[in-house]
């Protein structure tokens, strides 16, 4: 086993070695532009655009022709928003989000209520689900698009995107899904779920970074987007710039592996993410899951320890890579908005840690980091005041804290 | 975010974890911070009441290392002090010693506070 142990996957994943031989050759000797029409170079660049665009709308039951490749997924929340803002003004300026999205979603949507649109946040209910009768409705004629994400970063809950999709679909209203957690790690069909938009990025399914895709419905309906980047017309006009030709072809690889390898995986992952879990809530008392634990990422736990702050236990668990709800790990200074949106009260947000195991874990790996965090958390523990308190049988909830 | 060497060392060895007696007269007892802030400390003192001198110190801290590091050096420092003395402990001495980055003064302050509180409790016990 080597150290340190990458379990993060939700930040990124790491290439996958077949991944990179796929990319190799336009690296290369191909290195030729995509858009180059009239030589070999451009040929074969082109041709491993093709390529990979089949496997990505394959991945997705999409029609290749519905991919339009961007830098990313962040890119990819921008287009969907902005584009079809921009296309659909006279219809409509109404925009349906949650509070739980990622921030490319967010700060598209603040972006476009300072233009103008008007948006609504929906909540989220304890386990991180939104409301179908909310959603109902927010829904007014004004509405021109419904955003929500299938699958969430943080804690891993997997939003009913059928039905939100059939709802969209009986009222006429645009649905766009930001699916870069869930794409090629759980079922994920644009038809069988009535998605007319579908933000993807390579590097969340073992693809290289600085690569993403948006899925554009082209039929029943035809949806139109105005591009946020003019150039020269690329990708139907829908995203001018040259081609990220290596990128792409890593892209295409990833999303074939993804799809031959799905159901496979997600025993894997599941099975990986139990034996964690079953360990560390055998052996340590006061931990809780944040969000729903069925209806979730196989490889995702998101775990709060009560009474020991978040970042300190990172720094216990110096040689395994996770992240943390607590404030002191961001920038921000304020707890996951995420934890927050669910209920879960800052005290216990603070004390969070997020798992996400990949394709590479092993279950040595997983056996080392519950020692580790039981070890860590024990020892915590011992240093921190509120457990000694919540042991003496004092309801922290009814301390008056100097710093309120 | 990288910790400074002596951060590290108190994390990984925090001096004078523990707890003292609350209601023997000759301990102060300081709890600040909240824990929906992320940072709460303890520090207790035994003092000797003939020459208020600090002759016991003890921590918990539920925080983050730069939060545990910073109440664990107060501790040392305010051993051996004079209530008087350890008064004059100051945030940014704290900071200094521990090469704590900007985002981590608030850590100094609140175990500057939390040395206060201790010493303010035991005066409380001796009016």
């Amino acid at each position: 086993m080597k150290l340190p142990i990458y379990m993060d996957n939700h930040a990124t994943t790491p290439l996958d070695p077949r991944v990179l031989d796929a990319m190799m050759p336009y690296l290369t000797d191909k290195f030729g532009n995509a858009a180059s029409r009239n030589h070999q170079f451009g040929w074969d660049a082109e041709a491993a655009v093709e390529d990979a665009r089949k496997q990505i709308a394959l991945l997705i039951g999409a029609d290749p022709r519905e991919i339009v490749f961007t830098s990313g997924a962040t890119e990819s929340d921008n287009l969907a928003l902005k584009g079809v803002a921009g296309m659909y003004r006279e219809k409509g300026n109404h925009i349906i989000t949650c509070v739980t999205e990622h921030k490319a979603v967010l700060d598209s949507c603040k972006h476009l209520e300072k233009e103008g649109c008007r948006i609504t946040f929906l909540p989220v209910n304890d386990k991180g689900f939104i409301s179908l009768d909310e959603l109902r409705n927010a829904i007014t004629d004004k509405t021109i698009l419904i955003s929500i994400m299938t699958a969430n970063n943080e804690v891993g809950v997997v939003q009913d995107i059928q039905a939100i999709g059939k709802i969209a679909r009986e009222r006429g209203v645009l649905f766009h899904t930001d699916a870069v957690q869930a794409a090629g790690k759980i079922p994920f069909n644009v038809n069988d779920m009535n998605v007319d938009l579908a933000s993807l990025s390579a590097h969340k399914m073992y693809g290289p970074k600085g690569v993403g895709a948006l899925y554009v419905r082209r039929r029943n309906p035809r949806v139109l987007l105005t591009p946020i980047i003019d150039g020269g017309g690329h990708e139907r006009g829908m995203r001018s710039g040259t081609l990220n030709v290596p990128g792409i072809a890593g892209f295409g690889k990833a999303a074939q592996i993804a799809r031959e390898d799905l159901s496979q995986e997600m025993t894997e992952m599941f099975r990986l993410r139990e034996r964690l879990r079953a360990t560390l809530e055998r052996e340590l008392d006061e931990v809780y899951i944040n969000g729903d634990l069925e209806k979730r990422l196989p490889g995702n736990l998101n775990m709060s320890f009560a009474y020991v702050e978040g970042e300190s236990l990172l720094m216990g668990i110096h040689d395994i890579a996770v992240s943390s709800g607590s404030a002191c790990t961001s920038a921000s200074l304020e707890p996951s908005y995420v934890l927050k949106a669910l209920g879960v009260g800052e005290d216990l947000a603070h004390t969070s840690i997020r798992f996400g195991l990949g394709r590479f874990n092993t279950d040595e790996e997983v056996d080392y980091v519950a020692t580790r965090v039981i070890e860590v958390v024990r020892r915590l523990r011992d240093l921190s005041p509120l457990y000694e308190m919540a042991k003496e049988g004092i309801d922290l909830k009814s301390v008056h804290w100097a710093a309120e | 975010m990288a910790y400074s060497e002596k951060v590290i060392d108190h994390y990984n060895n925090p001096r004078n974890v523990g707890a003292l007696p609350k209601d023997d007269d000759n301990v102060g007892t300081g709890l600040v911070g909240a824990p929906e802030c992320g940072d709460v400390m303890k520090l207790q003192i035994k003092v000797n009441a003939e020459t208020e001198i600090i002759e016991e110190a003890k921590f918990k801290t539920f925080g983050c290392g730069s939060a545990i590091a910073s109440s664990s050096l107060a501790t040392e420092w305010v051993k051996g002090k004079t209530i008087a003395q350890a008064l004059e402990i100051k945030n940014t001495d704290i900071v200094k010693e521990l090469s704590l980055p900007p985002v981590k003064i608030h850590c100094s302050v609140l175990a500057e506070d939390a040395i206060k509180a201790a010493i303010t409790d035991y005066k409380k016990k001796h009016q």
